[in-house]
């Protein structure tokens, strides 16, 4: 029997298939496949019904921070709970959830994403604005291009990055563009809002176009320069119970919870605005 | 022909179906879900066929530094003998197995502005992030070891025997590498620049941590389906067609068959060094 002429080549074929499908697209694992809660114990007593069983939240990435918060403060008020998180971009996460991902609340960036689920008829009730999020350039903290203002990133040999027109952030920058009649020249155009901050907190960029809370999150790797023009582009967080859940009584809690003061305390010490 | 030994247990092709049925169906799926009425319109787009040549041209790109790097790089661990050799294989070959976002961070701070050689570069006003040429270091950066790998499997199964035959006859070194060695390893090396050349054209993770992503500049194919998937499904769904479909071409052009490498011949070096040569048959049997 003849050997194999080239073994290793099989051995590539095999890795580069291996290559090509291990795209990060960073897409978190969605929880550990517990959607059911066990509901049984939920006693008729109305108010005093215990609360059990796990919650699987999806929420926008860049709620996580205070959603991570506001989940252990929910376990901690209800034992006997168990919250499972799933953060990505609010698109990824409505495509999951049409593709059946076993998620019981889904807290959206925008307003369109949520609807895209509401026309699905896939939300269970209507969903509830909970917080807003306004633009904030971000710059390194030495502020190498003396970035003052959003007309100063237009000037030339200023490196500025920017999300792309199809994700929320970067709608949001088109339209602070469109209401001050100044217009960047991106060195990049990203798709994610992490991915600009990213951009910044490591140098490459003079300046990144991302939202209030990103700064706030990044601590001190950057310099947040707010500016008055933000707010004609004002994002709105909507949350909202997935009709598929098993438990919604505890998707409901949790809906509470966000919606309610200790939510607001949290969001809004993370720099949204919860008006 | 030959008469192989065929007795492999009925459940093992059970099991065989279900491995290609698991890598054909999803691409089934993709085929299922275009949008055929658009699917010309969404292709032809403008961004669409911007990120296609962006492709093809850095991935071009790419290949050839992965032969200029490579080549010598898989002569050194195949032929070589110096300490360390095994160490330099494994870190040479590391990108395989890497994350190519990890890649991407590890080329970020070497060629970015704050990066190990990026002070340097920028201060001689050598800009390389955001910028085509990062592209194509993040894509040689991943591929290279596609060729490195293809190319060393190749010279081993060569040998050096004819090389050695050619020494005595009195050719020197550089004569041999470029009158036998090379023409002998051809097929591997064609191969190897064909996958360096396919995983450069999937490359996404590396390019979008390093090279960022603007149109007609560093977002190449994939970005683009990253990008459209997130505003139009149809879009990303009909542009990953065209990637599969540009895949598949390059994949299926460099392994046409189990006895394409043989079958067409190394070169005419091999055939004129094997003539006369009774014990070539036997050392292809056992390289």
């Amino acid at each position: 029997m003849r050997l194999p002429h080239k073994p290793s080549a099989l051995v590539v074929a095999a890795l580069l298939a291996a290559g090509l499908s291990a795209c990060a697209a960073g897409a978190p694992a969605s929880g550990p496949g517990a959607a059911s809660g066990t509901g049984g114990s939920a006693s008729s007593a109305g108010e005093a019904a215990k609360l059990s069983g796990t919650l699987t939240v999806f929420a926008a990435a860049s709620l996580k921070s205070t959603f991570t918060k506001l989940a252990a403060e929910f376990e901690a008020a209800n034992p006997g709970t168990k919250v499972a998180l799933s953060f990505a971009g609010s698109s990824d996460l409505v495509t999951q959830i049409s593709q059946g991902a076993p998620a019981d609340v889904f807290a959206s960036a925008d307003v369109k994403n949520m609807a895209k689920l509401a026309d699905a008829g896939l939300l269970d009730g209507t969903a509830t604005n909970f917080a807003t999020n306004v633009l904030a350039i971000a710059v390194p903290p030495a502020n190498p291009a003396s970035i003052a203002s959003f007309a100063d990133l237009a000037r030339p040999g200023v490196r500025v990055v920017v999300c792309a027109g199809q994700v929320p952030c970067g709608a949001a920058t088109a339209a602070v563009e469109k209401a001050t009649g100044v217009t960047l020249n991106p060195v990049s155009e990203e798709s994610s809002v992490t991915d600009v901050l990213g951009k910044v907190t490591s140098g490459e960029a003079d300046a990144g176009v991302v939202y209030v809370t990103d700064v706030r999150t990044a601590g001190e790797k950057v310099k947040g320069i707010p500016f008055a023009e933000a707010d004609q582009a004002v994002n709105t967080y909507p949350i909202a119970t997935v009709g598929s859940s098993k438990n919604k009584e505890l998707a409901a809690a949790f809906v509470a919870l966000v919606t309610g003061a200790e939510g607001k305390k949290v969001l809004g010490d993370a720099g949204f605005g919860t008006q | 022909m030959r008469h192989a030994y065929q007795g492999i247990p009925r459940w093992i092709y059970v099991l065989a179906t279900a491995g290609a049925l698991f890598v054909l169906l999803p691409l089934a799926a993709i085929v299922a879900k275009v949008n055929w009425a658009q699917f010309l319109p969404l292709v032809t787009s403008e961004s669409s066929l911007t990120a296609l040549g962006l492709s093809l041209r850095t991935s071009a790109a790419s290949t050839v530094l992965c032969i200029v790097l490579g080549v010598p790089l898989a002569l050194v661990l195949a032929r070589g003998q110096f300490r360390g050799q095994r160490l330099l294989r494994s870190f040479v070959l590391l990108p395989l197995v890497l994350p190519p976002v990890v890649g991407g961070i590890a080329l970020l701070y070497t060629f970015g502005r704050q990066g190990l050689l990026g002070r340097s570069l920028e201060l001689a006003g050598i800009q390389i992030a955001f910028s085509t040429t990062a592209v194509v270091l993040a894509q040689t950066f991943v591929a290279l070891p596609f060729l490195v790998v293809s190319l060393e499997g190749a010279l081993r199964s060569a040998g050096s025997r004819y090389e050695a035959v050619a020494a005595t006859l009195g050719a020197r070194p550089t004569t041999v590498l470029r009158r036998v060695t090379l023409p002998l390893v051809m097929p591997g090396l064609a191969s190897g620049a064909v996958l360096s050349f396919a995983r450069s054209l999937g490359e996404f993770g590396a390019t979008l941590t390093f090279a960022g992503s603007l149109q007609g500049v560093t977002r190449t194919l994939p970005l683009e389906i990253y990008l459209q998937r997130e505003t139009d499904a149809d879009a990303a769904v009909a542009l990953s067609l065209l990637l599969v479909a540009v895949a598949v071409a390059v994949v299926g052009l460099s392994y046409r068959g189990p006895g394409a490498a043989g079958t067409r011949g190394p070169g005419a070096a091999e055939r004129a060094l094997r003539e006369g040569t009774p014990e070539t048959a036997r050392e292809r049997v056992a390289p």
